[in-house]
């Protein structure tokens, strides 16, 4: 079985980087532009780990992981924080949310498939 | 896709997100203070800071991060985005953008430039900031000579993901330490999705480790909460890594979990102990009622021995063509429901689309044609056939036009940084206003008058638009302001260019009229015709050229490149008011409105914008000036009479003029002439088709088109013909570009 991963990125730039280094690494992937879309995709998506921005429009990735945090299904879903923000302030304010881990970016695709494999069985 | 894409890909990002910046920025200047604002303009900044980063654009990176520290002030409301700060930062824009330019096109930037606004950047970061623990020692610019280390002198410093512990053997391998690491998740830990059995794992893949799991806390099944965390672990291993790479495998769950780790007893005495490799294997705990109760966070079931564990990720790799395809095609369901919206399409497509759809429309034109021809429109069936198709193909050819036309706002976004540069250099402090800038024209009409425009806009600034003080003499604002509008009317776009500036100056355009022989010293001219002096060629208004708006290039360039767009531009000035371009100009340059003449046989097409009006002329208003010049007077002026016939070569000598038909056009430098052509056969929409691009440049002609039966028509180029009727030579960069 595939690993399914659902991304969360409003730039095109990094969506797409996403999307190459996951499918080269066999991942399926799903993405969403943002928050709100993310939350809509979500459970269609049924997603084994989540990666998401944190600055993003309409809903940002606080909002975002709350919300999946608040979902039965999906509480438990590890989700991975893909954010420029190097600050202490700006991770724990994501772990409060429920974020399960971050990968600061500049990504490297090693360290991305990494992570991910660290919080998914 | 391959990372080149992706490159391009978000050098395209990059321009939209430097729109949006700028946009952002003047509506914060506007006094415009919604927190949502704000927040698109830091996203427009960290977004491109996070793909330079991705590319290890470091010159981009590192200026874009300390603009970020700065917006983010202003967004957590540490810093007023007071005027003098915007000024810093809608300059920051433009730093950006050309960063963002010398990245894509391999330029560079003005280290001084960077240099000073990062100064000021930190500046304002800091004023009313508490000071950031990296401001305090004064930080070298963010530039070139520290490219090699960008990211230390931003202060920006990304927290390494630390996974050198795996199988990295470049750390000498040393005899190994061995370590206890008591281990005790709370129930935090599962909410956030992390797992106690997935931390063992990767503690695993560090070194020998046995474990001892306590399960002492746990309750009986009745009270037993499913969602609380009860085990704990201790751990020792044996590893060649330091207690921070071990720490480091926490490094998601330290919140949340009590965690120890110290050198065993033994090692730290510096002995030896043989340690007993426990087998590590949790697998047997998958029986245990705690893992049948924790669905959600089932902290055992998915432990694997170490030994297992590498197999599982290397058969993971191992069909990775089949699996990416099979991703592809979920993605590309997926993309295609999230796109929504919007498409991108290759501008190729469309441009073969439109050639086609030309195609389509002189073929129904054909068909048509040969249906009158034949005189089949008696069947009424054929003959409401043959309307609905010519609706069809006239709807198909507006739509596919829809689709080239864009919005003017990036041309007009890109003209208040002209006009923030410029003003900044001649002192002068203006504003722009912009106003229709959704209005929308094809694409090639918007590449192509961004530098007639942007001339303007140097002109307006430095010429137009007085000095601060003179303007407080006059009793004006001390801002000048300059209004960018654009707005369709009657099938054309009209692009005026408004200024509240001391007007033309009169006097000195016509002193410097006659300096330079464009006119005699006695002419008698009208206001209107002296402000038009400044389109004649080799016209420069300021005594002395600066190099902002002179650069070699006057008005009369200007009005030259807007015509060959088939463009008319005027002006209206006050003096003491302003002055007012206006500039209508076609939708599209693939169709054309023309007038279909005939000239000694010959079928042309004379662009619709050009003729003022056509008159049949009678013998009384014709007047023989010289041996071959004929002057036609229309309501109580002469016009000089230019047979196209004869400027065309088609005919060896002159028609009779009354015998023919006179289009009144108006001409370059604003003089009209009157046309002299055989007949009128009637008004239609052609199809461009370059003249150079299939055969050669024609003097005189500004491209062709192919009419309904099928026969090459060529479209007149009025000025080529006017300045060769004058004696000059017909110049080719006259010619009406054309395109398709």
């Amino acid at each position: 079985m595939k690993k399914k991963v659902l991304t969360v990125d409003d730039s095109r730039t990094i969506r797409n980087m996403l999307l190459v280094t996951l499918n080269n690494a066999g991942f399926e992937t799903i993405q969403a532009e943002d928050g709100v879309e993310g939350l809509e995709v979500l459970e269609g998506a049924n997603p084994d780990v989540i990666v998401t921005d944190i600055n993003m429009p309409r809903l940002d990735g606080f909002g975002f992981i709350e919300g999946v945090r608040r979902n039965e299904k999906y509480r438990a879903v590890p989700i991975l924080v893909l954010t420029t923000e190097s600050d202490a302030e700006k991770k724990n304010r994501a772990r409060q949310a429920g974020a399960t881990g971050w990968i600061v970016k500049p990504f490297d695709p090693a360290k991305l498939i990494d992570a991910i494999e660290r919080v998914t069985a | 896709m391959d990372m080149n894409e992706i490159k391009e890909i978000f050098f395209q990002e990059c321009e939209e997100q430097l729109a949006e910046l700028e946009s952002g920025l003047l509506k914060l200047n506007d006094g415009d203070r919604d927190p949502e604002t704000v927040n698109a303009v830091f996203r427009a900044v960290h977004s491109i800071k996070g793909g330079a980063g991705a590319f290890g654009l470091d010159d981009l990176v590192s200026f874009a991060h300390v603009f970020e520290t700065t917006l983010d002030c202003v967004r957590s409301n540490k810093l007023e985005p007071s005027q003098d700060v915007l000024k810093v930062m809608l300059k920051s824009a433009d730093v950006l953008a050309d960063l963002v330019s010398a990245s894509r096109d391999g330029g560079s930037v003005e280290e001084s430039r960077t240099r000073t606004l990062v100064k000021e950047l930190e500046a304002l970061a800091n004023g009313e900031a508490p000071p950031a623990a990296h401001a305090e020692a004064p930080k070298p610019a963010a530039a070139k000579a520290e490219a090699a280390k960008p990211t230390d002198d931003s202060g920006f410093e990304p927290v390494p993901f630390t996974f050198e512990g795996f199988g990295d053997d470049e750390e000498p391998a040393v005899q190994g330490s061995t370590y206890e690491i008591s281990f005790k998740p709370r129930r935090e830990l599962y909410s956030k999705g992390n797992e106690a059995a997935l931390l063992l794992r990767d503690l695993s893949r560090l070194g020998e480790m046995s474990i001892n799991c306590d399960m002492d806390a746990l309750p009986d099944l009745d009270k037993m909460d499913p969602e609380d965390s009860y085990f704990s672990w201790k751990v020792s291993i044996k590893t060649s890594k330091s207690e921070d790479d071990i720490r480091s495998v926490f490094e998601f769950a330290e919140w949340d979990c009590d965690l120890e780790v110290k050198l065993a007893a033994a090692d730290a005495r510096d002995e030896e102990l043989p340690m007993v490799p426990v087998p590590f294997d949790l697998s047997a705990l998958d029986e245990t009622p705690i893992a049948e109760e924790k669905p959600a966070s089932a902290p055992v079931a998915a432990v694997s021995k170490p030994a297992s564990a590498a197999p599982a990720r290397a058969e993971k790799k191992e069909s990775p063509a089949a699996a990416a395809a099979a991703a592809a095609q979920n993605n590309a369901a997926a993309a295609a429901a999230a796109a929504g919206q919007t498409i991108r399409v290759d501008l190729d497509r469309v441009d073969r689309l439109i050639n086609l759809v030309g195609e389509l429309v002189i073929n129904q034109a054909m068909l048509s044609q040969s249906v009158v021809e034949n005189d089949a429109t008696g069947t009424s069936a054929v003959n409401m056939g043959l309307e609905e198709l010519q609706q069809l193909t006239r709807e198909i050819q507006d739509s596919v036009m829809a689709i080239r036309a864009q919005p003017v706002k990036p041309v007009f976004q890109r003209m208040s940084r002209i006009v923030r540069e410029v003003a900044d250099m001649v002192g002068k402090s203006i504003r722009l206003v912009t106003e229709g800038e959704n209005t929308e024209v094809d694409k090639t009409v918007i590449d192509k008058i961004a530098e007639p425009l942007t001339h303007m806009i140097r002109n307006a600034v430095d010429h137009g638009i007085e000095s601060p003080e003179k303007r407080e003499a006059a009793g004006k604002d001390p801002e000048g302001t300059i209004k960018l509008t654009a707005k369709h009317r009657s099938g054309r776009i009209l692009i005026e260019l408004q200024d509240d500036g001391g007007g033309i100056n009169r006097e000195r355009v016509r002193q410097k009229a006659i300096d330079n022989d464009l006119i005699s010293p006695d002419a008698n001219l009208s206001d209107e015709e002296i402000d038009n002096l400044i389109f004649a060629p080799g016209f420069s208004t300021a005594d002395a050229i600066s190099d902002i708006s002179g650069r070699g290039v006057g008005m009369d360039v200007v009005k030259r490149s807007i015509q060959a767009l088939g463009g008319r531009i005027s002006i209206s000035s006050r003096p003491g008011l302003g002055s007012t371009f206006t500039m209508s100009l076609p939708l599209t340059l693939a169709v054309l409105d023309g007038m279909v003449v005939t000239v000694a046989g010959q079928t042309l097409v004379v662009p619709l914008t050009a003729i003022v009006e056509t008159l049949q002329p009678e013998a009384s208003a014709i007047h023989s000036f010289g041996a071959t010049q004929r002057l036609i007077s229309i309501r109580n002026s002469f016009c000089p009479l230019v047979d196209v016939g004869r400027i065309l070569n088609f005919r060896a000598t002159q028609a009779n003029p009354v015998e023919g038909v006179a289009l009144l056009v108006e001409s370059e430098g604003g003089g009209q002439r009157a046309l002299m052509v055989d007949a009128i056969q009637g008004q239609r929409q052609v199809v461009i088709k370059s003249l150079e691009a299939n055969y050669t440049h024609v003097p005189g002609i500004a491209a062709a088109t192919i009419l309904g039966d099928g026969r090459v028509a060529l479209i007149l180029d009025v000025d080529a013909v006017v300045a060769a009727s004058r004696g000059q030579s017909m110049k080719p960069e006259m010619s009406l570009a054309a395109t398709g």
